[in-house]
């Protein structure tokens, strides 16, 4: 056989003409999918496809690296906030949370009961914002518009429970060391149940329309799936690890604060796939919702909701690692402080990234068509990553 | 929900109409008028009522009444006629472009939006022609190493294939620009040009994700096209006839899509995959591959092949009611005449249209559009409540499902003539 092809070839040398020969590179395309690509955003990942088979990826973050780690070594404690929030905007509450945790444990103060409750209200508010921004994208990239008007649509009813409560909409550098910035408004607590009340039922639409979609089922069931032994050894977080069968919540596990008194189930589900990871973040929200109700049935009706500091706080010497339970994982902030009024070295440990590292595991063997559902159900924010 | 834009006033929405209509009377007199009686004046124009048109006679006909029903009742019997405006491509542009205004609308109040609101004062109605507009000045843009002359083509040759199809749809008795005995046949040769033309250009195109969209559309349009012919097949069985007017007129007394369920499914599904619509929009997908095969258009070039699409589903759903919903049959609602019958008096005569007003055809019209209209919203449904599909899903359910379906209801329209139910001489024909 090698022979003839040989010699057809040398035989149409003779004649002016040019076989050529099919080799396994010829199959093969690389695709640069992003940093502008609908289907990545702020990110890049190359990837090698054998007519619609993934053969590689190569995930390259850090389009939007801004440096948050060293900004913060030349601000003091309360400055900042307003920069450390920038990464995830729609998540500002938790990724502020852990850092305030960890602030506190440095400078040794301790938070009025009231605040903590406040606190842990305004994140979990957030924690909805994000998870139905995120569900929003997760719908056009599977093509289905409504589901990414519907979404952000009600992303306003808590965006205007936050307007409320903290006079931002986004970005609302609420949670600060030493508790929250100012108590609720006047008729917080009943317009609060009435959304989530409303909220609820929206949930139970999306269930409709999108998660019992066969359309939707068949193309997510089965499709990049991650055992739970993988998902344990590549150390992914957050909703990723939890539609892996891993019933893991820092809320649950490390509780911060007053969560130790919230009667709450871990979310999880046992299949792992791509299904698994979008139907965990609306358990994640119908859980949340509880959440807020215990909440606001427990908080204290009056009280302090900040500790006196001073306006730069400065501790002894020393150390700190806190985490919090945000929408895409576990957030955890390393903290290394010599005494003076700005930190040393601070560290963000996020979960995006964390997640980013089953991409390639993930997408290597799937179809392209699978790409977008694959790469955005790993709850990865990209801004984030790079922070 | 807010319809009207912030501080609308009636008034000067009919000041402004008024203005528009006194500057187009103007523009007619002064540049309009001159440049017909010119052209006028050099070509050689018919008899019309026994009577040779000169430019003078021809103006003096538009102007006197009485005389100008003759003229039109001329013009709209010619074939250029039937080709360019009615039966033909400028009724279905209009199609199109009520579609994509309807869709924009139909959509955003599923979607808890409100749509276009702002263009045209009222609903947003003027944003159609704004985004036309739009899109004619904007700079067409060719990427480097493209085949230049397929570039430019493919999309013109997109917007006449659809024409095409358009040309032979009968929207009423006799209306139809291109009666051929082969209706059905050449409906479906017509359409196997679409694969091919969305293939060069995503060749021409130089780049990568047009390439692998066109490859999608290829292999979509190709396993689709099958199930699409087949389920038309059983029509043809039951009509007896490839004509399309034929087989509407086959379906006296009972529509095709009672016999033929399966089919009309069959076909409503291969249709919207001809069509590109989600579910089944993979060579447009553009969480995966960008825009697929349309990602290196621009400009003008994107706009034809738009609007190549929607008279594309304007062809397909005005088909499905030729083969399934009885073509323009329904009950007669026009009247016989629009007034008092052989009246005298000129200006009645124009207001009644007479000798101009046919109601058979009227009705047919009438019936035969709102039918098309429901299947449009029909197709345009799916948009707000399905996600993609897969591409190995849609082999599956093109090769597989759909094929074996059309041969169920093939079957049993076999044994409906065979059991002389329907057909010569069956039970249900009509006599």
């Amino acid at each position: 056989m090698e022979k003839n092809l040989q010699g057809q070839i040398d035989d149409s040398t003779k004649l002016g003409m040019q076989i050529v020969k099919e080799s396994e590179d010829d199959r093969l395309m690389t695709l640069s999918v992003g940093p502008q690509h609908p289907g990545s955003g702020h990110f890049r990942f190359v990837v090698t496809v054998d007519g619609d088979y993934i053969v590689h990826c190569d995930p390259d973050p850090g389009y939007v690296h801004r440096g948050e780690e060293k900004m913060c070594e030349y601000r003091n404690f309360i400055q900042n906030i307003p920069h450390l929030e920038r990464p995830v905007i729609h998540d500002s509450a938790n990724i502020t949370y852990s850092y305030s945790l960890a602030v506190e444990e440095l400078v040794g103060i301790e938070v009025p009961r009231r605040g903590q409750f406040i606190r842990a209200i305004a994140s979990e508010l957030d924690r909805q914002v994000y998870t139905l921004y995120w569900l929003a994208i997760y719908g056009i990239f599977l093509g289905h518009s409504t589901m990414f008007m519907w979404p952000t649509g009600d992303r306003e009813l808590f965006i205007d429970l936050l307007d409320a409560l903290t006079g931002a909409r986004v970005t609302h550098a609420f949670n600060i060391p030493g508790g929250v910035r100012n108590d609720i408004p006047y008729g917080f607590k009943d317009k609060c149940l009435r959304h989530i009340a409303y909220f609820e039922k929206r949930l139970k639409e999306y269930e409709d329309i999108f998660y019992n979609n066969p359309l939707m089922r068949q193309r997510t069931e089965g499709v990049g799936i991650l055992t739970k032994e993988d998902a344990i050894k590549l150390g992914v977080t957050g909703s990723v690890l939890r539609a892996s069968g891993v019933p893991y919540d820092i809320r649950k596990a490390e509780p911060y604060d007053i969560y130790n008194e919230i009667d709450f189930k871990v979310q999880y589900m046992k299949s792992g796939d791509s299904f698994a990871r979008a139907y965990v973040p609306l358990l994640d929200m119908r859980e949340s919702c509880q959440i807020m109700r215990q909440l606001i049935d427990k908080m204290p009706d009056s009280g302090e909701v900040r500790a006196k500091l001073q306006p730069t706080p400065k501790g002894p010497p020393g150390e700190a690692y806190r985490r919090v339970e945000s929408g895409r994982g576990a957030l955890g902030y390393y903290i290394v402080s010599d005494g003076t009024p700005k930190p040393y070295r601070v560290k963000i440990s996020v979960g995006s990234f964390r997640n980013l590292i089953a991409l390639p595991h993930l997408l290597v063997g799937s179809k392209l068509g699978d790409m977008p559902s694959v790469y955005w159900s790993l709850n990865y924010w990209p801004v984030e990553a790079d922070r | 929900m807010a319809t009207a834009p912030q501080g609308f006033r009636f008034g000067n929405f009919v000041a402004s109409l008024i203005w528009l209509i006194l500057w187009i009377l103007i523009i007619v007199a002064l540049v309009a008028l001159p440049v017909i009686f010119i052209i006028l004046f050099y070509l050689p124009l018919p008899p019309v009522n026994g009577e040779v048109l000169t430019p003078y006679l021809f103006l003096s006909m538009m102007v006197d009444p009485t005389r100008t029903l003759p003229i039109v009742k001329f013009l709209i019997h010619t074939e250029l006629f039937k080709v360019a405006v009615f039966p033909g491509f400028t009724f279905a542009a209009l199609f199109a472009a009520v579609t994509i205004f309807v869709e924009r609308k139909f959509l955003a109040k599923m979607q808890l939006r409100v749509g276009p609101l702002y263009c045209g004062k009222i609903e947003g109605i003027l944003q159609l022609a704004a985004d036309g507009l739009k899109l004619i000045s904007k700079e067409i843009i060719i990427p480097s190493g493209a085949d230049k002359p397929i570039f430019w083509t493919a999309p013109i040759a997109f917007v006449a294939t659809a024409a095409a199809v358009v040309a032979l749809i009968p929207v009423a008795p006799g209306w139809v620009a291109a009666n051929v005995n082969v209706g059905l046949i050449a409906v479906f040769a017509i359409l196997g040009f679409f694969p091919l033309i969305a293939l060069l250009f995503s060749w021409a195109s130089n780049s990568k994700y047009p390439f692998l969209g066109g490859l999608r559309a290829l292999h979509q349009m190709i396993a689709f096209e099958i199930p699409f012919f087949l389920s038309g097949l059983s029509v043809v069985v039951l009509a007896g006839s490839l004509n399309l007017t034929n087989i509407v007129n086959a379906q006296h007394p009972f529509w095709f899509i009672f016999f033929l369920p399966i089919s009309a499914f069959v076909f409503f599904i291969s249709s919207l995959a001809e069509l590109e619509r989600i579910p089944f929009d993979l060579p447009e997908a553009e969480s995966e591959i960008v825009a697929g095969w349309l990602t290196e258009t621009s400009g003008m070039i994107y706009g034809l092949i738009q609007l190549g699409s929607y008279v594309k589903v304007y062809a397909l759903s005005a088909l499905f009611v030729i083969l399934f919903l009885g073509g323009w049959a329904g009950p007669q609602i026009f009247p016989k005449e629009l007034g008092p019958s052989n009246t005298t008096i000129p200006l009645l005569q124009l207001l009644t249209l007479q000798g101009f007003y046919n109601s058979i055809t009227v009705n047919a019209i009438f019936w035969f559009t709102l039918k098309t209209f429901g299947i449009i919203m029909l197709m345009l449904l799916p948009r707000g409540i399905n996600p993609r599909i897969r591409i190995d899903i849609l082999l599956h359910t093109g090769w597989y499902k759909l094929i074996v379906l059309t041969f169920i209801n093939m079957f049993i329209a076999l044994a409906l003539i065979y059991g002389g139910i329907l057909g010569p001489g069956g039970l249900l024909t009509a006599h």
